[in-house]
């Protein structure tokens, strides 16, 4: 079976529709699947909520959908850096679900591993715990997290081979496993498709079974803090 | 006479151990990675997936690939290791992180702590503080005494909504350093020339 397309319109093609729950990788700007971002914007699919940690800067990553509004709600751990994103959530037209950072991550992971929930001693005690189920433990309060299962995961690796097993580079990799395990289907980009059996298979980050779909293209890699010390 | 923003840090620098793991926060808990005592080795977490976070780069090392919590670009050590947000957050949740160093707005005299939201201004969003102080063996909060209106940001009561219940174990700040012990806070260390009837008058949290 072809996994490898050509471009993000072609991996896409059948697969948007308005109102899913898309997951994408990615911590700020390091590691976003820009490529498909795009795909999903020139596509004009609307009413989508994203499982993503951040909302991207106001002209690239999920800020790119915001702008053009196709964003309906976030689910995230941390939106700053971000006008257009605080000025529709401040004039009310975009919902927005904060998660704990690790909560987040293991909502996800879990419910790619067919675990609808599971306990957590984060949050309990704040407005993250509030409505949840509470239970106790050998003498510790946890509370009720909930995987969420995505109707589309977009992820960006480094290097996969035509099968889709996956290679991540440095902190590129963050929330991009998590994200491609938990969707029905998953589109991944990457810098470079390599042939098959050239990765060593004691070296694969994520195996291809996680992943459907998978472009090649070019990554602008957007910087936003860049920080330096003294040569 | 008090410490400043890097006597605060070299102080948190102490309470560091040979052979932890250890998560700074932003701000002057960054600084604390300029005050590692010698012959102590720590290995520094970024809790978007790194363990051994080296130095910020020179303008030839800069790598997108290659950020910390804060976005800031940085550099691998060659002890580094990479990982994805749900081991990170796994390390952090099972324990294995001995100690965080984080910023606060406003601590209780229970342990309660308040840096993530000021209901009413700009909410960014916890990250992933919420996960470190409820998952780590140890919470070290550093901060200066009072906020820039000059109010006590040790408190009775936390005003602002919780980051945690009950998880800060030690407060250093500009005039000294509290313990979070039974029945309220226990002074440990008084900043060079401050008294401690100047530390108590400068606290509204209670002190035992």
């Amino acid at each position: 079976m072809n996994k490898v397309f050509d471009n993000a319109t072609q991996a896409l093609d059948g697969l948007l529709h308005d109102g899913m729950l898309i997951a994408a990788g990615g911590f700020g700007l390091c590691g976003i699947p820009e490529l498909l971002l795009q795909g999903i914007k020139e596509a004009g699919t609307q009413d989508l909520t994203f499982v993503s940690n951040n909302a991207g800067v106001d002209d690239f990553g999920i800020g790119m959908l915001l702008q053009t509004r196709q964003v309906k709600k976030m689910m995230s751990s941390y939106v700053g850096e971000n006008a257009e994103f605080m000025r529709q959530y401040l004039a009310g037209e975009l919902e927005l679900e904060f998660n704990p950072q690790g909560t987040l991550a293991e909502r996800m992971r879990s419910a790619g591993c067919g675990i609808p929930g599971f306990y957590t001693r984060t949050g309990v005690g704040t407005v993250i715990a509030e409505g949840k189920e509470h239970k106790e433990f050998n003498g510790e309060t946890y509370i009720l997290e909930e995987g969420i299962f995505a109707d589309l995961s977009i992820v960006k690796a480094w290097k996969a081979d035509p099968t889709g097993n996956l290679v991540f580079r440095k902190t590129a990799r963050n929330f991009n496993p998590p994200a491609a395990m938990c969707g029905k289907v998953c589109v991944v980009e990457v810098e470079e498709i390599v042939e098959t059996g050239s990765l060593d298979p004691d070296g694969i980050h994520l195996p291809g079974i996680y992943v459907h779909r998978l472009i090649q293209g070019e990554h602008e890699k957007r910087i936003e803090q860049r920080t330096l010390r003294e040569a | 006479m008090a410490w400043d923003r890097n006597q605060m840090a070299e102080r948190a620098g102490r309470e560091l151990q040979d052979g932890w793991y250890v998560n700074l926060g932003i701000g002057i808990p960054t600084l604390v990675s300029n005050y590692i005592p010698e012959g102590v080795e720590v290995t520094l977490q970024s809790e978007n997936g790194m363990l051994g976070m080296g130095p910020f780069p020179t303008e030839d090392e800069i790598d997108p690939d290659l950020i910390n919590a804060g976005k800031q670009t940085i550099t691998e050590l060659p002890q580094t290791a990479y990982f994805d947000s749900s081991q990170s957050f796994g390390m952090i949740r099972g324990g294995k992180i001995a100690m965080a160093i984080l910023g606060a707005m406003e601590v209780a005299d229970n342990g309660d702590l308040a840096n993530w939201m000021i209901p009413g201004k700009l909410v960014k969003g916890m990250g992933g503080a919420m996960d470190l102080v409820a998952g780590v063996g140890r919470v070290v909060v550093i901060m200066d005494h009072a906020n820039k209106h000059g109010d006590s940001k040790i408190l009775k009561d936390c005003t602002l909504p919780l980051t945690g219940k009950g998880v800060v174990d030690r407060i250093i700040t500009n005039l000294g350093v509290l313990d979070v012990v039974e029945g309220g806070l226990k002074i440990v260390e008084l900043a060079e020339g401050v008294t401690e009837d100047e530390l108590r008058a400068a606290t509204v949290g209670t002190i035992v």
